[in-house]
Formats: C-alpha cells, structure tokens, sequence
C-alpha cells in the first residue's frame, strides 16, 4: 500500500519541466529504435528483416514462435534456399523452401515453386488462383538465421492485444512515476 | 535503487544480454568447422519417360500418381512430358554436424539446361537428417517429386544431379553448399 501512495503522491507532484523532458527522452528511445529498424531494412535489403514463423508448415527445422532473419540480395534464387514470399491476396507472408526453379535464357526472370518441407505437396494450392509460380517480385527475402522461440512474444502480443495493452499501459505508468 | 522493480530489470537485462552473446558464439563456432562431405548418386533406371496429356515432359514414378488423375492433382501448363527414374543415392554427411546443428536438409535436384531457360534446377527427392548417426546413408528411390520440364525438351538431354545440403542450426547463421555430380542423360526417345 505505501507503494500505491507514492505512486499518488508522485502523480500530484509532477512538474511540467520534468514532464516534458520525460517526453523527450521517451521519444529519443522510439526513434532510435525505429532508426534501428530503417537501417536493418537497408542493410539486409528486405522489407522486413525480421519475421516470426506462424505454421508448422517447416518443422521440424523451424517451429512456430522461432524468428527468421532474413537477407536479400541480387543474386540469383536457387533450389534449397528458404524464402519468404508474399502471395498476391493474402497479407501474411510464406516462409518455404524453393523446390523448382526455371530462369529464363535472355532476361534471367525466374519462375519458382516452392514447397513446406513438412508439407506432403508444393504450394501451388497457396498461390493465387491460376498461378503455378512465383516471380522474385513475389519474394521478400531469404532466410540467412535464426532465433528459436524469441518469436512467441510477437504471436502473443498478435493473438491476445490484452497483453499488448497492459504491457503499453505498465510502461507508460513506470514512465510517469519514475523520478528519473 | 534497491526496490525489487529494479533488481528485476537488472537481472533481466543481463540475463537477456548473456543469452544474445551465447547464441552469438555458438553460431560463430560453426564456421570453425571444415566439413567433408561426399556422395554417389546412381540411376538405376528409368522408368518411365511420357509426354503429358497436357504436353509437358515429365519423369515420374506412377505407382505413387495413378490413383488420381493427373489434370486433377496439380495443374500444369500446357506443354509437359514426364519422365520417371530410380536412384541409389549413398552419402556420407556426417562432417556437417557440429553441436550446434538441429538439423540437415538433403535434397537432390536435377539440373539442365534448355533453349528457353538458362537453368532449370528441379528438386527430385529430399530428406531431413535430425542427427550424425544418420548422416551416413544410403537409399534406393523413386524421385519424390515430379520431375517435369516447361515444354518438351527432355529427349536426349543432359543433365547434372546436384546433392545440396542445408544445415539448419539450433540458432545462428544457416549454412548450406551442394555437390554436383554430372554426366547423366535421359534417353532419346519416349517409352
């Protein structure tokens, strides 16, 4: 209870100066972050260098709640490398293996199939109706490392947003009440 | 400075600190490892060599596809023929594994070249090998996957098997290489 009552006390006697010094540290830490983030997204030349894995569709190499880190470069895809790829209508990427590749002679476009390695059949069933390959405009990424279970924070945070909220609402009161 | 939310963070920070720096070095012990692998790949046979329905060609084992029709099961385009062989595949692969390895990804592909495509590569049979003691292995099979060209230029054509080999860690950098072994060909004719 004394803890409840520095809490109140510590909201009454908050000064404007502090407040707003508060809020700039605060946001120093957000952009840094976000800084962060951009340069990744430079770096490894992805949209997104980071992804959680959602299905089981690749165990027993990588479970759900595992990240993926993941690197895009110019060369050129081959079978055996783990891509991440987005389908045209569905917003949640793919992570699978490539299983087929047909590169074309004059102007290197390739056509890609890929398949789960714990899948019995290719993801043809996935793609968009009528569509029997992926393009490298469909790719995101390859997948170069990974983290095990570190994901299951996100697919928390993603299927209960309570957690999220409470989470948010803690940090926010600990930014308050802090005398620093 | 001795409240408990502070201890905790501190105990937390660190600990999370100390785990990023292990899972760092277990994967940068990897790259001390050299490893040796080596395989054979025979064909025993080939069972089958067939132009589609549709047209393409493919090579395939049908014991496995007769009992669905094929337009049915996967639809190809229009130009396909197929063809359908047996390999013997010994390999030796026990030099990946490090104590860091979860896994090893094996897999086969055929690999060609036709006047349309600069490269084909089409995975033909592959295996996961969750431990050392099975990466010495030898195994006699039908190519698991349908071994199909976009249009029908397999007669008489050359290829090179290639085994690749991925090695997926229990955290860090993935590796992954592959050994191509040429010199196969595919009969002239359609039987």
């Amino acid at each position: 209870m004394g803890w409840m009552g520095d809490t109140v006390d510590s909201i009454k006697s908050i000064q404007i100066r502090q407040l707003l010094a508060q809020g700039v540290s605060l946001g120093m830490i957000v952009t840094s972050a976000l800084i962060i983030w951009k340069a990744l997204m430079c770096f490894t030349g992805s949209e997104s260098p980071v992804v959680v894995v959602l299905s089981g569709s690749m165990e027993p190499g990588f479970k759900r709640g595992d990240i993926l880190f993941l690197h895009m470069s110019n060369d050129p895809i081959r079978t055996g490398e783990i891509v991440v790829f987005n389908v045209d209508g569905r917003e949640i990427p793919i992570v699978h293996r490539v299983i087929k590749v047909h590169e074309r002679q004059e102007t290197g476009d390739v056509e890609v199939l890929t398949k789960g390695d714990n899948n019995y059949g290719d993801d043809r069933l996935l793609y968009a109706q009528g569509q029997l390959w992926l393009q490298r405009h469909h790719i995101m990424g390859r997948a170069v490392g990974f983290l095990p279970y570190v994901g299951w924070v996100t697919i928390i945070m993603t299927e209960k947003p309570i957690i999220k909220y409470i989470l948010i609402g803690a940090l926010g009161l600990l930014v308050i009440t802090s005398k620093d | 400075m001795h409240s408990f939310g502070f201890r905790a963070n501190a105990v937390l920070t660190f600990g999370i600190t100390i785990l990023a720096l292990i899972c760092a070095m277990a994967s940068i012990s990897d790259n001390f490892n050299s490893p040796r692998p080596s395989s054979e790949i025979q064909i025993l046979n080939i069972n089958w060599f067939q132009k589609q329905p549709h047209g393409n060609d493919e090579i395939e084992d049908f014991q496995v596809w007769d009992v669905v029709p094929i337009c049915l099961f996967s639809p190809i385009d229009a130009t396909a023929a197929m063809v359908s062989l047996t390999m013997n595949i010994t390999a030796d692969l026990q030099s990946l594994f490090t104590w860091n390895t979860k896994q090893v990804f094996v897999f086969v592909a055929a690999e060609y070249e036709t006047p349309k495509n600069a490269l084909n590569q089409v995975s033909l049979w592959d295996a996961i090998i969750p431990a050392k003691e099975h990466a010495k292995f030898w195994v006699q099979t039908a190519n698991k996957y349908r071994f199909v060209d976009q249009g029908s230029n397999l007669r008489g054509k050359d290829f090179n098997l290639t085994l690749h080999w991925h090695v997926m860690p229990k955290t860090g950098k993935m590796f992954a290489n592959k050994l191509v072994i040429p010199g196969y060909r595919l009969p002239e004719e359609y039987r």
